[in-house]
């Protein structure tokens, strides 16, 4: 780091404040069961938000996430295991939790995809539901390790993306659009008709074991019992660190450059030499990976599958997630997942209607913030530079 | 296998391959002028099926039991709206979207689609339930040996045709036609002879919302049953059927309309799994045939301008 120390602490300060203020909202908000209540917390947060934007309280925030990242990455770390450990017996409020951190790897890999190589990918809850599916059958039928298990789900993902390779790499724009939506059409009527994979009723998931240690049973100590979700928070925000750190090494390596310059002319990248087809399947066969990881824990987490939680509507939440977010900004996805999963699940008026409200949502930012709510920052060539 | 069986296959097919084209031809038609795709298409054929179904339980309300008159209004009541319709979401959402990268356009209407679609499940009556729709043509069937032919599809069926002969003349004959064409080619050359570029791109859409609207109107027919997510399994069929003919072609998009019909029919009946597997084979054949021909089966003639 070229700054000094002084200047580094200050440049650090707003990033973690918010840091700080965002979790303490998340807990009360995650605590408050009161409708009335959570309709005044959700209208005061986004009050101080706009508040905060229009006294330029939010520019030092993001000066600092982009000058401070690691440190303030592990504050966030630190903060979600914190939500964690508040909510340490309460099923509900740790799967939910559980569900946003595995979301967020699902969109990490669809933002390789969409944000960094421009590949379009409609098809995201499909990619996700094979993983899924792979717990079911491999924990029902094998006896391959649980954590092997996991590879092998998002491996499955990518190898079902391979498929679809050809056609993804020899079509473009609206064409390419077509491949994954008859992917995602055609994945949820196989399901169905497929006896062998529990037709429409689905199957269920046997619950994670490590070396003896099942994830479906409280834990005690000390006289205090735990839920068993923390396990599977544990493990949750292990992939989702993995996942984040891979993929913001890739953005800001020369993979993700040459990610860039493919995105946004690939005529012009194919001129000066860069391999499209390369970079392409190594983005698309990435993000089916991450994508499809995060669907076999979420499988495990939730104990069943079936079709119906990964048909195209799903798929479109998922890019509804990546858009809100900001494309190709990983903090704005996280940011967006919290949004879209946790909002609704607390606020049961608008339950039914949510599929209706994200639409509408993501219809208003395009119009009104294309680049969504957290845009990518332009990219940093040295640390301590300024565009 | 009979002959009489097969003629039945081929009915069936040919009815679905009606409805497929012409939904794909609006995909094609505001491909043609826009270069955009407009994703919400098929909800707004949704939106046009519940319109006709709403307008003729308003008739039954008042007391109107003739079944023509009630035929033609409801032709009259979806058509007309959703052609209102369909040139409100092209001022409203797409319009304003020009420069903007095509993904988003795609996207919004994706997303508008989804509004319209949940919106109908939402706050039309009991509208998560299919809905039966009334039985309006004569039922009457003649009886080939094993092949019954039912009036009301050959009807149908004829109709439909008459729509698509119609849009043809209309593109091909008129001097609508001749400026929706002069746009699609040339923006700018098109503007500079005087052809006022927005008022065609609206008509376009509002064509194009009609044939769908007419579409949906022969789906509740044909199945005496309508449900709210129709429109979508019709929208991706239809955008598959514009895409595999190649977008911007008429033709290509009535191919591939009774292409994808037919190879569902020959999913359901020929090929030696259970015919639920026939959606999983189209769908596949549709993935095959784009890596096969990257721009459908009937290419636009442009080359791409670097």
């Amino acid at each position: 780091m070229a700054l000094s120390g002084n200047d580094g602490r200050r440049s650090l300060l707003p990033g973690a404040a918010a840091v700080v203020l965002v979790t303490v909202f998340l807990i009360v908000l995650l605590r408050v069961e009161n409708q009335k209540a959570i309709i005044a917390l959700l209208a005061l947060g986004i009050g101080a938000v706009i508040a905060a934007n229009r006294l330029g309280l939010l520019k030092p925030v993001a000066r600092s996430f982009s000058e401070r990242e690691d440190a303030l990455g592990l504050l966030a770390i630190g903060a979600t295991l914190a939500i964690g450990a508040v909510f340490h017996e309460d099923h509900f409020v740790l799967l939910l939790v559980c569900t946003v951190v595995l979301y967020t790897v699902a969109t990490l890999g669809l933002s390789v995809q969409f944000g960094y190589a421009g590949v379009l990918n409609f098809a995201g809850a499909s990619f996700f539901g094979i993983g899924a599916y792979a717990a079911a059958v491999l924990n029902q039928h094998t006896a391959i390790p649980h954590l092997l298990v996991l590879l092998i789900g998002g491996l499955m993902a990518a190898l079902a993306g391979s498929l679809l390779l050809l056609p993804v790499l020899r079509t473009r724009g609206h064409y390419a659009a077509v491949v994954t939506i008859a992917f995602a059409l055609l994945f949820k009527t196989f399901l169905e008709v497929n006896d062998v994979l529990g037709g429409p009723q689905g199957l269920q998931v046997r619950g994670m074991t490590i070396l003896g240690w099942s994830f479906n049973e409280n834990i005690e100590i000390g006289g205090i019992e735990l839920s068993f979700y923390l396990n599977y928070f544990a493990m949750s925000m292990m992939i989702l660190v993995l996942a984040f750190v891979v993929v913001r090494r890739l953005e800001r390596s020369w993979i993700g450059l040459n990610l860039d310059a493919l995105r946004l002319d690939e005529t012009a990248a194919g001129c000066f030499g860069l391999n499209i087809v390369r970079w392409k399947v190594t983005a698309f066969l990435l993000g089916n990976f991450l994508i499809g990881v995060a669907g076999t824990l979420h499988g495990m987490v939730v104990g069943f599958v079936q079709p119906n939680n990964y048909t195209f509507a799903d798929s479109l939440v998922l890019v509804s997630i990546l858009l809100l977010g900001g494309i190709g900004n990983p903090w704005g996805v996280a940011v967006a997942t919290v949004i879209v999963v946790i909002v609704p699940e607390k606020l049961q008026v608008i339950q039914e209607y949510r599929f209706l409200l994200y639409a509408a949502l993501v219809v208003v930012v395009l119009l009104f913030r294309p680049e969504g709510l957290l845009p990518r920052p332009v990219r940093r060539y040295f640390s301590g530079w300024q565009p | 296998m009979d002959l009489g069986l097969v003629a039945q296959y081929t009915m069936n097919g040919l009815m679905l391959g009606m409805m497929y084209a012409l939904v794909a031809v609006g995909f094609t038609l505001f491909f043609g002028v826009l270069d955009v795709i407009k994703f919400s298409h098929g909800d707004v054929l949704t939106v046009g099926a519940f319109t006709a179904l709403a307008s003729f339980i308003g008739l039954q309300s008042i007391g109107l039991t003739s079944d023509a008159v009630e035929l033609l209004a409801m032709l009259v009541a979806a058509i007309g709206a959703m052609a209102l319709l369909g040139a409100l979401i092209a001022r409203a959402f797409i319009l304003p979207l020009r420069s903007a990268p095509a993904l988003n356009t795609l996207l919004i209407t994706l997303m508008l689609g989804t509004v319209l679609r949940e919106a109908v499940r939402l706050f039309y009556p009991d509208g998560a339930n299919p809905k039966p729709f009334p039985r309006l043509l004569p039922a009457d069937s003649i009886n080939i040996g094993n092949f019954n032919l039912r009036l009301d599809n050959a009807i149908l069926l004829t109709a439909g045709a008459l729509v698509i002969v119609g849009l043809q003349l209309l593109l091909n004959r008129t001097k609508l036609g001749l400026a929706i064409r002069a746009v699609a080619q040339d923006e700018e050359t098109a503007k500079t002879m005087g052809v006022n570029f927005n008022a065609i791109v609206l008509i376009t859409f509002a064509i194009g919302s009609a044939l769908a609207a007419f579409a949906g109107l022969i789906n509740g027919l044909y199945y005496n049953e309508i449900n709210f997510g129709i429109g979508l399994y019709l929208g991706v069929v239809g955008f598959s059927a514009a895409i595999i003919g190649g977008l911007g072609s008429i033709y290509g998009a009535i191919l591939g309309g009774f292409l994808f019909a037919g190879l569902q029919t020959i999913g359901a009946v020929a090929l030696p799994f259970a015919s639920a597997y026939k959606d999983v084979f189209a769908f596949a054949v549709v993935i095959a045939l784009m890596a096969w021909r990257p721009t459908g089966l009937i290419p636009e003639k442009l080359s791409e301008r670097v």
